[in-house]
């Protein structure tokens, strides 16, 4: 998270709650609801590192509260984020891993592993679905993010098809 | 024992077989399958593993080489042309990857053709051509002819086609494979409403979206179903919360 909130400083300075409103309002349900608590958890770390800097701003009848801004060196870390390619979305695969240790293993059936998976990412694409009609129109952002999850899991599908033809 | 409602399509132990060059080229080996009224199966398996084959048996367009078709609890393989073609345009809706619409008709006149051959009146075909031409968002092309339509305007108009007579049974053979996203949530919601009124659906297709709609997946994989079974049933997540579905790095 701490990417997201160094470029969510860089349009404004804010404190903690403001940022956690501003994450909900692009992500909308596409994006887990930030807990406050990882905010300033993540916010006081950004800061004992140099990134951002916070600045005490009185309240009438209210304790102060802590308002955060962006350092030179937040701006540096945060154009070298977004400048520099990234690394795609999974270069590592937990169940090929499973599937190709499973004949050493001696205990599980490869056809019912691949079975198995399928159902799962069927199940998943199901919630994606559910999520997409759940989601305001107007929200492209959300929408987008559901609509690369569900290319994604279908090339999962894709590729245990292969599995499936390959290792029968 | 107590007397159950026949199943809207079962196969036993059916088999196709091609002859490439006197080499006997098995396409389906032996499938059992059965389909409840109202009931949405997705067909799922990589190409060659004999998807295709086995709905155009069921639906009477290919022969099958032995085993047994029956549809609403009556003996279909055995069937000669013409009392296959008449089951067909009471029982079946057919939408193929290849639309074949009449080219010189209209697209209303595409739509209505099916519920008119089987016996509709005139007013109740074109009040199911508005309602489905409607909920695909082709109303305003009803008058073109399908030369004038994109591709994936002549696939939602073969839907539509081949939901005109509401048939008993829905086959589909890759109905989303020319639509873009915007065009397959249409699709896919026909779909929804169409089982929900309680038409069965068999659906061959690669799109996990649309198979993940479906009660029950089949996968075949060289002509044999490997797997048989709900996708529901790994959901594990509380509504109203994404979850970690989308995961974001950083």
């Amino acid at each position: 998270m701490r990417l997201t909130l160094l470029a969510l400083l860089a349009k404004e300075p804010a404190h903690g709650y403001e940022l956690k409103q501003a994450l909900e309002q692009i992500f909308g349900s596409a994006y887990p609801s930030p807990n406050i608590g990882q905010i300033y958890v993540t916010l006081g770390r950004l800061e004992k590192d140099g990134l951002v800097r916070a600045v005490d701003v009185e309240q009438s009848n209210r304790p102060n509260k802590k308002v955060y801004y962006l350092t030179a060196a937040g701006r540096e870390i945060l154009d070298t984020w977004v400048g520099e390619p990234t690394e795609g979305p999974r270069v590592r695969d937990e169940f090929f891993m499973k599937l190709v240790l499973a004949p050493m293993t001696g205990i599980a059936d490869r056809m019912v592993m691949i079975n198995r998976q399928r159902r799962h990412y069927l199940g998943l694409m199901r919630d994606l679905n559910e999520l997409a009609e759940r989601t305001d129109p107007e929200n492209h952002v959300a929408l987008l993010l559901v609509e690369g999850a569900m290319l994604h899991l279908q090339a999962d599908l894709d590729w245990l098809e292969r599995c499936q033809e390959d290792l029968s | 024992m107590t007397p159950s409602v026949a199943p809207v399509v079962e196969t036993v132990n059916l088999v196709k077989i091609y002859q490439d060059g006197g080499v006997p080229v098995p396409a389906v080996r032996g499938v059992d399958l059965r389909v409840s009224p109202g009931e949405f199966v997705a067909v799922m398996g990589p190409s060659g593993s004999g998807k295709s084959t086995l709905v155009h048996m069921i639906g009477g367009l290919e022969t099958r080489t032995s085993g047994e078709i029956w549809l609403d609890g009556q003996r279909a393989d055995t069937l000669n042309e013409s009392a296959w073609a008449l089951l067909r345009r009471r029982r079946i809706g057919f939408v193929f990857q290849f639309f074949n619409l009449v080219a010189n008709m209209t697209v209303a006149d595409n739509v209505e053709l099916p519920a008119l051959l089987a016996g509709a009146s005139t007013r109740e075909a074109r009040r199911r051509r508005e309602y489905l031409l409607g909920e695909l968002g082709l109303t305003a092309r009803a008058d073109a002819a399908p030369s004038q339509l994109a591709g994936g305007e002549q696939q939602r108009v073969a839907l539509a086609r081949a939901l005109a007579n509401e048939p008993s049974l829905l086959l589909a053979d890759e109905p989303t494979g020319n639509l873009d996203s915007r065009n397959t949530r249409d699709v896919l919601r026909l779909l929804g409403e169409v089982h929900r009124e309680g038409q069965a659906i068999i659906l061959v297709t690669h799109d996990a979206r649309v198979a993940s709609l479906a009660d029950r997946v089949v996968s075949l994989l060289d002509g044999q179903i490997v797997d048989d079974g709900g996708t529901g049933l790994v959901r594990r997540r509380p509504k109203g919360s994404a979850g970690d579905v989308v995961e974001l790095r950083g």
